[in-house]
């Protein structure tokens, strides 16, 4: 049963990709090999590409299109709920205990510890797509010029975004992304 | 049964705009599961989301199931997830169904310059935002600032810079214990 497969593949990959979507890769690049009538390795490679341009979490997104590559719209339904299952089934039992314990001393203390841990991987991510975006480092190595280090387009765009993100508080967030959605676009900030 | 549907759209909303995978959510899961519903507290979500790294699995989907076990139970756990994939699952379905090569699309390229540009900004806004309950003493900065440069500059897991926070979290505490 290839809907049984896939979810049984997926599961697996749910099990041990630690660390969000593109940890998913090595397991679907060694899918493709073992079993080659399912997705080539180029395959995966759109699969990046697409999952990365278009919204919801990179590892749904991976396995949604892989499934359906295999096997149309129950195979979509398959990959993805067995991806998911065994997040679902390990969060819910943490989130169990964490309300048994939640009033321990100890894990408070550790909680205390784990912020900040987390706002500097936040921000990790965050220098990560400031390097995408911004960051114009081969382009500036070869013409050694200070205006090239940076993308200016882009970092106007931020700062604008910025500004007016301070000044309409109340706004939801999608709208400034519409807005750079827009900006991008009419200015052909890709170059496309 | 009202809440239920509430959390489900709150989630939906945010698996429609997150762009750039787990960390791009946090913005959107803080509008509608703090700001807009007053369902959990600031901390609660950072809690949550660190803990997420630690677990297999979509880093999303943790996040969802832990937040909606705190919202209403087991079951706003699944509700929860099932909102974050709902709109993924749609649009990926259609894009590979209709459009082999979306991310061609001139458009499309253009377009994704801006929202990278607009995904940082909302970053360094929520980074503002959790300073002000995670930053509390001269320890935690450092922390801070030991994991984003171990990220930034190593190829270790996430997994030990929120271990080993916990266990420094966790010797201060045992230590100021001592002293009183």
């Amino acid at each position: 049963m290839i809907y049984l497969s896939l979810f049984y593949e997926f599961a697996k990959i749910g099990l041990f990709a630690m660390g969000g979507g593109l940890a998913t890769l090595p397991f679907l690049y060694n899918l493709s090999e073992r079993i080659p009538a399912w997705f080539s390795s180029e395959q995966v490679t759109d699969m990046i590409a697409i999952s990365e341009s278009t919204p919801g979490p990179i590892a749904i997104n991976m396995a949604t299109y892989a499934g359906f590559t295999v096997a149309g719209i129950p195979g979509a339904l398959f990959a993805t709920l067995g991806v998911t299952a065994p997040s679902i089934l390990i969060a819910t039992l943490i989130a169990r205990i964490l309300t048994q314990f939640k009033e321990n001393r100890l894990v408070t203390a550790a909680f205390d510890g784990i912020r900040p841990a987390a706002m500097g991987l936040i921000a990790a991510a965050g220098w990560a797509v400031f390097q995408v975006t911004l960051l114009q480092l081969p382009l500036y190595t070869q013409t050694g010029r200070l205006a090239d280090l940076v993308y200016i387009p882009a970092l106007l765009l931020a700062a604008a975004l910025f500004t007016l993100s301070v000044v309409f508080k109340k706004l939801h967030p999608a709208v400034w992304l519409a807005l750079a959605a827009l900006v991008g676009i009419v200015f052909r900030m890709g170059g496309a | 049964m009202r809440k239920g549907v509430a959390l489900f759209l709150s989630c939906a909303r945010v698996g429609a705009l997150t762009f750039g995978g787990g960390y791009a959510m946090l913005p959107f899961l803080h509008k509608e599961l703090v700001s807009r519903h007053g369902w959990l507290k600031e901390e609660d979500l950072v809690d949550y989301f660190a803990l997420s790294q630690c677990l297999p699995g979509p880093i999303a989907i943790n996040t969802a199931t832990l937040c909606g076990n705190k919202v209403m139970g087991v079951g706003g756990g699944l509700i929860a997830s099932a909102g974050i994939i709902f709109p993924a699952l749609c649009i990926i379905i259609v894009i590979a169904a209709l459009l082999g090569h979306y991310q061609d699309i001139p458009a499309v390229k253009n377009a994704f310059v801006g929202i990278r540009a607009g995904v940082m900004v909302l970053i360094l806004k929520a980074l503002i935002q959790l300073s002000r309950s995670s930053l509390k003493n001269a320890v935690s900065i450092l922390i801070c600032v030991a994991s984003f440069a171990l990220t930034v500059f190593t190829n270790a897991s996430p997994v030990l810079f929120v271990v080993g926070a916990a266990v420094v979290g966790m010797a201060l505490s045992l230590r100021k214990k001592a002293r009183e």
